[in-house]
């Protein structure tokens, strides 16, 4: 019955920017700090306090219009949405409106189960955030103006999404490129990339949108998912029962995970936008948009591809490789030093992150940089250590921060190729075990493994596994 | 008219203000009279004018990315009527 209806979302992210101060004042940005401790005349609207944008602010709104495929304005303005809140102590925000600094722009979506899609944006402006509202003291609200002013993107996407899915997929993806040009620190839990989701669904044939409900309080991947899966069903059945989806906003309880009507504040919305008089209009001109064309990073889709094209390496490994910047700029720098990019994966995708897991550093923090592995993979590729040897020496460089030459030396790791030396191990092996010679010569071929290990293991690993395969062989059947 | 009292009422509403019957009378007559007035430029042709957002021919004016000394939080709460715990104490707020 559900599958009559389709769903439809756009969503509005709130991107906070990483400048050092705020976007109209020289106050920092800084989270967790002292209530009101980072407050001025501008940021907390003293009369006569003038704002004066902060350059960076514009530079990074150019930079995310760029990577999503914006239209970038020549000519756009500030405006004020006027309305009354204890948290916006001007009484009104400064924001853009008409005359956005991006518009036009797009993503492409995939993902596991989805198919290839592109997802427009609408725009992308300028704005001050709020302050923060405490509602825990006895007597009422307590106002702290420390993120007052602090500078944010909002970003807009069409109404293209048509499952929590590919909403996920877009807002990684729009993430994980606002994380990689260091625009946004990406932090969702302190708020750093919050969304509102617009909900809507219709029978499918029809091509007017539905009512749509807005929720907001979405401040990780999971309540998005939870938040759109919920307010679809909860649409569909209202409709199914006869009634109508009214136009409204509704908050996100995590806990229950349910939305609930803000309807008990909910008034007419009447912003009243105006040009700022107090800002003057911002200009960018084709010279500044080129230059900050020229210094963007490579972006996570254009790596993945490339990884996939010229690097050869499986659509997997290349997306797990480019999701997050350090990571993929510390595999670069090991197949610069070591250009076998699939052994440099599979022991980045390995080792590297599995022990950066395990011992909770980041991948910039690990002790074992891309030299250092280098030189491990080295010595696996002329022969010198197993690949079994070489996760020891690993954990080893971990601990020491020495050179995979210098710890193979120290311990005596080298690889025995020497048959005189393997086939005196081989020859004790042979005569330890009569039973399963014999059982091997009477044709139960798999006890070659049997040897193999038991050779590895009195070598104590240091045999090389392919000759003493050969080795063994050429004896067993003589 | 153009301005109607319920217009003066409603804009009143948006920025909390309370309107004796006088007062509404006499604002309901004096916006109207604004609006008469701002009606003269449309006696103006403004064909190849592009819409003016801000008053002076001028644009970019930036500030550098450079932290300043904040107020400190006495300061910043010196004009506070009230305040707990080094916030702006306000009637609560419904959530």
């Amino acid at each position: 019955m559900k599958t009559r209806y389709e769903t439809v979302i756009g969503l509005e992210v709130h991107v906070q920017l990483t400048t050092a101060s705020k976007i109209f004042c020289g106050c920092s940005t800084a989270f967790g700090q002292s209530p009101n401790s980072q407050t001025c005349p501008v940021c907390l609207g003293l009369p006569g306090a003038l704002p004066v944008l902060n350059q960076e602010v514009v530079n990074a709104a150019i930079k995310t219009g760029l990577a999503t495929n914006c239209r970038i304005a020549p000519y756009s303005i500030f405006a004020r949405k006027n309305y009354f809140y204890p948290d916006l102590p001007k009484g009104y925000q400064i924001s853009q409106f008409e005359l956005p600094i991006c518009e036009q722009g797009w993503l492409d979506i995939s993902g596991e189960e989805l198919a290839d899609k592109r997802v427009g944006i609408t725009r992308i402006h300028m704005e001050e955030d709020a302050g923060k509202l405490l509602h825990d003291s006895a007597g009422g609200s307590l106002v702290d103006l420390n993120r007052a002013c602090t500078p944010l993107l909002e970003v807009v996407s069409e109404p293209d999404m048509r499952s929590a899915a590919e909403a996920i997929a877009y807002l990684k993806q729009l993430h994980q490129i606002v994380v990689y040009l260091g625009v946004c620190d990406g932090n969702m839990e302190e708020g750093s990339f919050r969304c509102d989701a617009n909900v809507s669904v219709r029978p499918f044939g029809q091509t007017e949108f539905g009512i749509r409900a807005e929720v907001k309080n979405l401040n990780s991947f999971r309540f998005i998912k939870q938040a759109i899966d919920y307010e679809v069903e909860r649409q569909i059945e209202l409709i199914e029962e006869g009634g109508k989806v009214v136009q409204e906003t509704r908050l996100f309880d995590p806990d229950a995970g349910v939305t609930r009507s803000m309807r008990g504040k909910e008034q007419a919305h009447d912003y009243r936008y105006f040009p700022d008089p107090d800002l003057l209009p911002l200009e960018v001109s084709d010279a500044w948009i080129a230059e900050i064309r020229a210094a963007l990073p490579e972006l996570p889709t254009q790596k993945r591809q490339r990884y996939e094209e010229e690097l050869g390496l499986p659509a997997y490994d290349a997306s797990v490789l480019s999701a997050e910047r350090p990571l993929a700029e510390y595999f670069e720098a090991l197949v610069a030093r070591h250009n076998n990019p699939k052994l440099c994966s599979n022991w980045v995708m390995g080792e590297v992150l599995g022990a950066i897991k395990e011992n909770d550093v980041t991948i910039s923090a690990c002790p074992v940089t891309p030299e250092l592995l280098a030189g491990i993979l080295q010595r696996i590729e002329d022969n010198t250590i197993s690949g079994k040897i070489a996760k020891t020496v690993f954990s080893d460089i971990w601990q020491t921060g020495k050179s995979a030459d210098e710890i193979i030396a120290e311990k005596g790791l080298k690889q025995v190729t020497d048959t005189g030396a393997l086939d005196a191990i081989i020859d004790e092996v042979i005569a330890a075990n009569p039973t399963e010679v014999a059982e091997y010569r009477g044709g139960k071929d798999k006890l070659m493994g049997f040897f193999v290990g038991q050779v590895m293991k009195a070598s104590k690993g240091k045999a090389n596994p392919g000759l003493v395969n050969k080795l063994l062989k050429e004896r067993l059947s003589a | 008219m153009k301005i109607t009292e319920e217009d003066v009422t409603y804009v009143a509403g948006l920025a909390r203000l309370s309107l004796t019957p006088e007062e509404l009378q006499t604002m309901t007559g004096q916006m109207d009279a604004i609006l008469d007035y701002v009606d003269k430029l449309n006696e103006l042709n403004t064909d190849d004018i592009v819409p003016t957002a801000h008053a002076v021919p001028m644009a970019n004016a930036f500030r550098a990315d450079q932290v300043r000394p904040s107020i400190g939080v006495t300061s910043a709460l010196a004009n506070a009527p009230q305040e707990v715990d080094n916030c702006f104490q306000v009637p609560r707020v419904i959530e």
